[in-house]
Parts: C-alpha cells; structure tokens; sequence
C-alpha cells in the first residue's frame, strides 16, 4: 500500500508517525522498551486522530473531498457491481474522459451509471482533465439516461467535480446549454436516478448530472454553488479568510441534510473515505439497495411528479 | 404621447449604475462619446457600434408591451438572508440597499401583458438586484409563472441579465437552477412557447439553466453570454481568448443563438414568432 498522503491538518500526525518509524530503528537495542514505546505512541497517534476527525471544520471536510487518494467513480463502480460495461461518445461531437456512463448490475439489478471521472496520478489526472467535463461529457451522461429510460433501468449518478470546465472549446459547444439540457431532460426522465455526491459537489458542474430522486452524499464531501476559495476570491478578494466563508457556504453534508437539500449521508471511516474503501462502497451499496425497490415500484409519471415536487420545495423566501 | 416620447421619459427614469450622469456618455465597447440625449432617444444603443447599453425591466415594459397592458405578478415575493451570509457585507444588508435602489423585491420582475395584440407571461431580469443573480425568490418566481402560463395557456417571453447563481444563498441556490429548468420543461411539455432574450450579460447558472432552454433563442448585439466568465476562462487556459469570445456573434455562429435582434426590432420580432407559433 502506498505512503498514506497527509493534509495539512493530520501535521500532528505526521509527527507521531515519525517518531513511530524512529523507533521501530531501535528496535534491536532495546525490544521490551522499544515495544511498550510504540504501544504507547499508537495510542497517542490514535486519540489524536479522533480528537481530529471529531471536529473536522468545513475547510477540513473539503479537503478530505479533495484528497488525492480518495475513491473516485470508477472505483465504485468497481466495488459495488458487476457486468459493468463502459460506454463512449455523445454521438455528437466526442467523448469526454472526464464524465464515465455505462450499464452494469447492482445486486441483481441492472442500472445505468454516470458520475465524473478523476485520475489518480499525474498522467491519469490530466486524461481526466481533473473531473471538470466538456459539454460532450454531460451530452454522452444524457445519452445514456435516455437509454435507462428506454430501458426501464434506474440511473445511478455520482457527482465528484471541482466545476463544469472552464475551456474556449466547452464554451464554443455550449456548456451552458449542455448542463442546462441536462437539468430539464433530468426533472423530467421517467425512471429513479439516485445521485451520490462522492466527492466534490463543484456548482453547475455537479448538478449538471446532480438532479434525482434521492440525492445521498458521503460525510466528507461538499456540495455548493461555489468552490470556496473561488468565492472568497469573487467576494473577498482574498483566499485568506476561505474557512470562514467556506463555514458560512453551508456546504458539508450535514449541513446540507438540515436544510433538507440532501436525503441520506454515508458514513465514512475515521479519516476519510481513503482510508477503507471496500467499506465505503459496502455502506453506498447497501443504502442505494435500500431506497430502489421503493422508487422501482412507482411509476415513471408519478415519479417526475414527486421529483418536480421535490426540486420545486428547494428555497427560502418571504412574502 | 407618442411611444418614443413615452419610452423616452421612462428611459430618463430607470437609473444605470454603469453610466455617469452629465451630457455626455462614454460607449464601454467602442469608446465613443455619446450625447446622453440622442443615446436615450436611441433606446441606449450606440449609434457608432450599436452596443447595447443596459437597461432596466421597467424598460423592458415599455420596449416590448401594448402601453398599460403590463400588470405584475407574484411582487410580493422576497429574498431573505436564511444564512446570515457575511461577506464584505452582510447578504441582509445587499438585499435592503438593492430592494430601496431598484423599487423591486427580486431580482426578476413577472407579470402578464400583451405583445401586439399576443397575451404572454414574461419574467424580466434586472442586473442592478446583486447583479441580477440567481436566488430563492427568482427561482419561485420562474415556477410560479411557467405554472400560470400552463394555466393560462400563454407564452413564456423571458429577458435574461444575470451574473449567476447567488453566492449568499450558497447550495440553496444551485438548485434554483434544478427548480427553474423544471419548471421549463413543465412548460414544453404543455407545448406552450418560451422565447429567451438574452441581454448583457448573462452568465453562469442562468445560462445553464433557463436562459439555454429556449424554443427560441434572440439576443441583443454584443452582449455577453456564457457560462464561465472570461477571467476564469483565461485564468484556465492560459492564452489570450478570441476577439468577439462569447458575445452574441458567437453564440450564433456556434448555433446557440437563433437570431440577433436590436432593441429596436425586438417588439415586431418577438411578435412575428408568437403569430407564427401560437396563431
Ligand atoms: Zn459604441
């Protein structure tokens, strides 16, 4: 397994850590003491972490969002069905790398999947172009969803981008109109989508595949109209006070779930989701499992009424 | 009153942040200097580029309907600060200053009226209201006239002017994006026409949401449309972005825009499509 990357925050950690590993050197010398020493050490390192992760800030959470070992949708996908079969094109312009769609089974059932796709080193974050789709990528999720409701399969989405690219070409195919598209053909799809924000919930970006039934996210994932150091820069013209506003932008999963914006949070281990994978997926699996049947059962018409209904609720305003 | 006299007068009443009082007035596109006068008399678009300065949804009113066909709907409909989002200022304070500055209570003014003789619902957006961003109440107030609409069986003329989605409503208002675009495909599938016009400018979740589902598509010459701004865009690629990147040429070229119509020719064209699709 590789080094596990730390935060800036796991620094503590990091220290511990080291003085573990200096140990361990000295371990021929003196093994009772060395032994009780890196006991003693571990259970330091392990009340420290708890003491961390039990009060993660906003700031904190969207850095375990972004993480560089996180899973990301493929590996879902991976872990949680089989007969996946991935499917290319927008049968338009291209194929975008950053947006994966396909077909594959889950338990018995047998769903469409999209979600953002990131890379996991260098060379596979620049094909992914860091998850940040083209219009072509929102255009292939569509072709896809109209196929599951072809098809009478429900729609499995998994939101993880830092926004919607911001390129000359994604402008001059129509981005704005590829996510807008997406929004309306979405509210209006008669079969379950079930959208899991696994990630990173980056503005239009994200709700350009974000519009279902039931709308669950990870505990270590955001979800907002505005990367927090973006709107620091547009509001504050500094990135200097990001944890505040990152605060005050009500972006964590919890925060979501008090205002009613969000269905269901998926616990991830101490740490972040990095830390165990399989079970983060065996949690995912066994919620969305869960919650199909009922929405298998409901037809396609009163589903779009519910959804509508649904989206139709989001707000606050005085009269 | 003849009409020019009459849009005359109200042009003189909507204020425009964006341009200095006095006699004259600096073009933003080509740098000509204008006479404040003939510039109103020309429905403030310059007569050397033909820029279209911005103008107000009281405007609008008085640019596209039947004189006193134009009731309001849905006025009283208001933002408030659920977050108590702070920033350089309190988001409270942003609604007051913009709500007293403008004389509306949103960011989008909805109403009924008649366009030639054609009854429509319309929803005006006004940049002056936090740069007519994206918020609950604009949201709302999408929703309930896509239903009137349905109800009513009319039309839907939407004017779009918008930075964005509301950074102080946050998530909450990312998903008026969902709740907009819903209610626009509610309207399509009642078959009913919904005309978009889009104005300088019309940026971010606006434009990936209502202000891309049009059946019809015009927009005002020059004006800016996208949906990431030029800064970021530049910022992300690192180069120089194209002469005229993003302007309504552009959109039409690439095929997001059906047609380029002058503010001087939007009422007859606006009108031509309704006998066309609704007659
Ligand atoms: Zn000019």
């Amino acid at each position: 397994m590789p080094e596990r990357y730390l935060l800036d925050f796991e620094e503590p950690m990091r220290r511990i850590r080291h003085q573990i590993r200096e140990m361990e050197d000295w371990s021929d010398r003196d093994p009772e003491y060395t032994k009780n020493e890196i006991k003693r050490l571990e259970d330091q390192e392990k009340r420290l972490s708890d003491e961390i992760y039990s009060n993660l800030t906003s700031w904190q959470r969207v850095q375990i969002a972004r993480h560089p070992q996180r899973p990301h949708t493929l590996d879902y996908i991976k872990k949680m069905t089989t007969d996946f079969i991935e499917l290319h094109g927008d049968r338009k312009t291209g194929d975008d790398p950053a947006m994966v769609a396909g077909f594959a089974k889950i338990g018995d059932i047998p769903v469409a999947v999209i979600g953002q796709q990131k890379g996991h080193d260098n060379e596979s974050r620049i094909k992914r172009n860091f998850g940040m789709p083209n219009p072509e990528g929102y255009r292939k999720a569509l072709r896809i969803m109209k196929l599951a409701e072809k098809f009478s399969r429900p729609v499995l989405s998994f939101v993880d981008t830092p926004g919607a690219f911001p390129g000359i070409e994604a402008e001059e195919h129509g981005q704005g109109e590829a996510i807008a598209r997406n929004l309306m053909e979405m509210s209006m799809l008669q079969t379950p989508i079930i959208v899991t924000i696994i990630g990173e919930g980056g503005s239009g970006g994200a709700l350009g595949i974000g519009v279902g039934d039931k709308i669950v996210m990870l505990e270590n994932s955001w979800y907002s109209v505005i990367a927090p150091e973006s709107c620091a820069m547009i509001l504050m013209r500094s990135t200097e006070k990001k944890d505040k506003l990152t605060e005050s932008l009500k972006l964590t999963a919890q925060d979501l779930k008090k205002l009613g914006l969000i269905d269901n949070i998926i616990k991830e281990p101490v740490g972040g989701a990095h830390n165990d994978p399989d079970l983060v997926a065996k949690r995912l699996k066994a919620d969305i499992l869960k919650i199909l049947p009922e929405l298998m059962k409901t037809s396609g018409t009163n589903l779009v009424k519910q959804r509508i209904h649904k989206f139709k609720a989001m707000g606050r305003w005085s009269e | 009153m003849s009409w020019l006299e009459t849009m005359k007068k109200s042009f003189h009443i909507g204020s425009r942040g964006e341009v200095p009082g006095g006699i004259w007035v600096k073009c933003e596109t080509c740098g000509a200097i204008l006479l404040r006068d003939r510039l109103i008399e020309n429905l403030w678009v310059c007569d050397k580029c033909e820029y279209h300065f911005r103008i107000t949804p009281n405007e609008y009113v008085e640019l596209l309907f039947d004189k006193n066909t134009f009731s309001e709907l849905f006025a009283s409909v208001k933002d408030i600060d659920f977050l108590r989002f702070v920033d350089t200022k309190k988001y409270y304070q942003r609604i007051k200053t913009a709500r007293s500055s403008t004389g509306f209570n949103s960011a989008i003014i909805t109403g009924t009226g008649k366009i030639d003789g054609h009854k429509v619902a319309s929803g005006m957006m006004d940049f002056r209201f936090i740069g007519g961003s994206l918020s609950s109440s604009v949201g709302e107030k999408i929703v309930r006239l896509a239903d009137y609409a349905i109800d009513k069986k009319l039309p839907v003329i939407m004017i779009t002017q918008s930075g964005g989605a509301r950074m102080q409503e946050s998530t909450t208002a990312l998903m008026q994006m969902a709740k907009a675009s819903a209610a626009i495909g509610l309207l399509a599938e009642a078959k009913l026409p919904y005309i978009v016009i889009l104005t300088n400018p019309t940026t971010g979740g606006v434009t990936a949401s209502f202000a891309m589902l049009g059946d019809i598509h015009f927009a005002e010459p020059k004006a800016l449309i996208g949906f990431a701004g030029p800064r970021v865009i530049k910022e992300a690629m690192k180069c120089e972005l194209p002469e005229g990147f993003q302007k309504s040429q552009f959109l039409l070229e690439h095929g997001y825009c059906d047609k380029i119509v002058s503010r001087h020719h939007m009422k007859t064209e606006v009108s031509k499509v309704l006998g066309l699709l609704m007659d």
